[in-house]
């Protein structure tokens, strides 16, 4: 399980440098976010809610099954959008209104 | 290196849930008040992802004693009804200021709260710590400091006088005068090898991040610890390390084995009880084990996705990528690896009623506060509440606080020491000592590797060798301050395991299966164990010390001496 940065889309604000609870996140020489060790993240995603940019992608590690997928969110006034980008290109966009709580 | 000096009247170690709670309760008096955060508050400690039901609230019929009695009963006893009884009376108004501070809470039609079972409410906990932070920065009087990792107290006479720390975007030593401490910094994970110790080893039920800091910084000092035996491991969704309360009490999802048969019933219902039939179910063959979850609505698929998001993302990736829906498959589950957490189980500072630990000016709250088990997310903001307004008055009278010097200077001294450039010959590093610390652990005191049991032998090994890596600390190198906190984390792990080791020793019984499963006393013992097993680090060796209960709703065993 970790995150993955991508490079060209960043625009080295530093909010994922700021916000990641086990302080993973480095700014590189060219300012853009880079992350210390992918082993290391705890997959919190408090970076993707927090990044403008919608530049970093979490996933699962293939030895906990994962299969390639990655997930960002992107919020829309109360709605938060977990949007899952699957490997053979189809989206799944599942939004959840902050102002309900859960059912269960 | 720089050097920054603080004076001020509170300082608050972690801006978790407890800590940012404390200060916002002690901020109505007007006094200065310090958080030192290792992170940013926004998004730290154990909520980080946020938290899917608040599971401690007092529901219609129901009384504080009623939620004081079941800890008791799932702890097998050992809890202190005083504090549990404290907390559980401020449940329900913790719950409603956190809901006048925009957490959404599920109502029916009649504007009450909605219940899961009997003590249990449904909300919306994604945004709870920036909820939290943003009250915190309200007050003028509070200033928070992230990114400064607290790595000792600085303690005269058995009396708090402040503590040292490290920036870690700063490259700054920081040096806090205080007369009140509270340490909030929550439990400890990392010290046992984690259910996947490849490229997911920080797929952690806790955070990774809580390396037990409140823990061993008591330790060292001398205060009394309580129960730090009672280890806690969760019962997870595979792989994930998802929750598993929420398919469980949500959707009525029931325990089953390979083939099919339900196995709840047969080991007994409690915490511990359930992790147990787990274990025993995959050891005689009849894994692997489930939540049985197939057969769910649709809208119930639904629901639980969007809870999942709500606090563990993961689970509901998973879900989408690999094409099951709960409904279509049942959820694997298995136990995690043991960590030490006050929230949970009873481990953590031995406090007196204003949770004052026996050392003078310095209290807990949280999951680094011990004797109370189940205080969950309201517990600990109750607990930073009741710790808040101790604090107040204590300050009302408390001595000024005053460095040492000499103290000051050994802790600048050692800083710069692991700056200094390493030394060519030596291979170790805080990332292979931590490895090694964790295989210790893991086959010595009872990890996953051993199904969570142990015996006098191994634990006597896990002891020396953790020595040894402790010994192996003192000549590792940081590069940068990064690295410097990396090897303070080590050195607080190490402290913990080795206190932990000396409980699972001391308490010769099995009264919880996998919490403490002896192999050499399998079996309870209420004739001499029916207590709490304490200790205090004295001259490097920890003594035991064993304290009565106290009968329901008596009066407190405090510090008697």
């Amino acid at each position: 399980m970790s995150i993955r940065i991508d490079a060209a889309a960043c625009i080295g604000c530093g909010r994922c440098t700021e916000i990641c609870p086990g302080s993973l996140i480095l700014r590189g020489a060219d300012g853009k976010a880079r992350l210390r060790d992918v082993r290391d993240c705890w997959g919190c995603t408090s970076c993707l809610k927090e990044c403008p940019v919608h530049a970093i992608r979490f996933y699962l590690g293939a030895d906990i099954g994962g299969r390639g997928s990655e997930l960002h969110t992107e919020q829309q006034g109360n709605i938060l959008h977990w949007i899952i980008d699957l490997p053979d290109g189809t989206r799944r966009d599942i939004p959840v209104n902050q102002k309900e709580s859960n059912r269960y | 290196m720089k050097t920054e000096f603080i004076r001020t009247d509170l300082l608050i170690i972690g801006g978790g849930t407890a800590g940012c709670w404390a200060a916002i309760t002690a901020a109505q008096t007007g006094r200065r008040i310090l958080i030192c955060e290792k992170a940013h508050i926004k998004r730290s400690g154990c909520l980080a992802a946020g938290v899917n039901a608040l599971n401690a609230y007092i529901t219609k019929g129901k009384t504080p004693q009623d939620y004081a009695d079941y800890c008791k009963q799932d702890a097998a006893g050992i809890a202190r009804d005083d504090l549990l009884l404290s907390l559980a009376e401020r449940f329900n108004s913790v719950t409603a200021r956190l809901e006048e501070l925009g957490l959404v809470i599920l109502k029916d039609a009649d504007g009450n709260y909605v219940s899961r079972g009997w003590r249990n409410i449904k909300i919306n906990g994604e945004n709870i710590k920036p909820l939290l932070a943003e009250a915190v920065s309200r007050y003028d009087n509070i200033t928070v400091r992230n990114h400064v990792n607290i790595t000792d107290l600085a303690v005269s006479g058995n009396r708090v006088q402040g503590a040292y720390g490290i920036g870690i975007r700063d490259d700054t030593f920081y040096c806090i005068e205080a007369p009140a401490v509270l340490i909030a910094t929550g439990g400890a994970a990392g010290l046992y090898r984690p259910n996947n110790p490849g490229f997911s080893r920080h797929k952690m039920w806790y955070p990774p991040f809580n390396t037990g800091a409140g823990y061993a910084m008591g330790i060292r000092h001398g205060a009394e610890m309580t129960t730090m035996e009672m280890r806690f491991i969760a019962l997870r969704c595979k792989d994930t390390i998802a929750p598993t309360g929420t398919l469980a009490q949500g959707v009525g999802a029931r325990q089953i084995n390979a083939a099919g048969e339900v196995y709840e019933q047969k080991y007994g219902l409690t915490t511990s009880e359930r992790v147990y039939g787990t274990v025993r179910e995959n050891l005689e063959g009849r894994g692997p084990c489930y939540l049985r979850t197939e057969g769910i609505s649709p809208e119930q698929d639904d629901a639980l996705i969007k809870a999942y998001l709500n606090m563990a993302p993961s689970q509901t990736l998973r879900w989408i990528e690999q094409g099951k829906l709960p409904s279509q498959q049942n959820v694997e589950i298995e136990g995690t690896e043991p960590y030490i957490v006050g929230g949970h189980t009873a481990s953590g500072f031995w406090v007196d009623a204003s949770r004052a630990t026996t050392i003078g000016g310095l209290y807990a709250a949280g999951d680094v506060a011990g004797g109370a088990p189940q205080k969950y997310v309201t517990g600990a903001l109750a607990e930073g509440e009741i710790a808040a307004e101790s604090i107040s008055r204590y300050l009302d009278t408390a001595p000024a606080a005053a460095l040492d010097p000499d103290d000051l200077d050994a802790h600048r001294q050692e800083i710069e020491r692991y700056l200094a450039p390493a030394e060519p010959e030596n291979p170790d590093t805080a990332e292979t000592l931590e490895a090694a610390m964790q295989q210790v652990m893991d086959t010595c005191a009872g990890g996953i590797g051993t199904h969570y049991q142990y015996s006098a032998a191994q634990l006597a090994k896990a002891d020396a060798e953790i020595r040894l890596l402790e010994q192996r600390t003192e000549r590792l190198h940081a590069a940068d301050f990064y690295a410097l906190m990396q090897i303070y984390e080590l050195r607080e792990r190490l402290t913990v395991c080795r206190c932990v080791i000396a409980h699972l020793n001391a308490r010769k019984e099995t009264r919880w299966h996998c919490f403490a499963e002896r192999t050499d006393f399998p079996l309870r013992d209420d004739r001499d164990f029916r207590c709490f097993v304490n200790s205090r680090l004295e001259g490097g060796e920890f003594r035991i010390i064993l304290r009565d209960l106290r009968a329901r709703g008596g009066e407190c065993n405090e510090h008697p001496d």
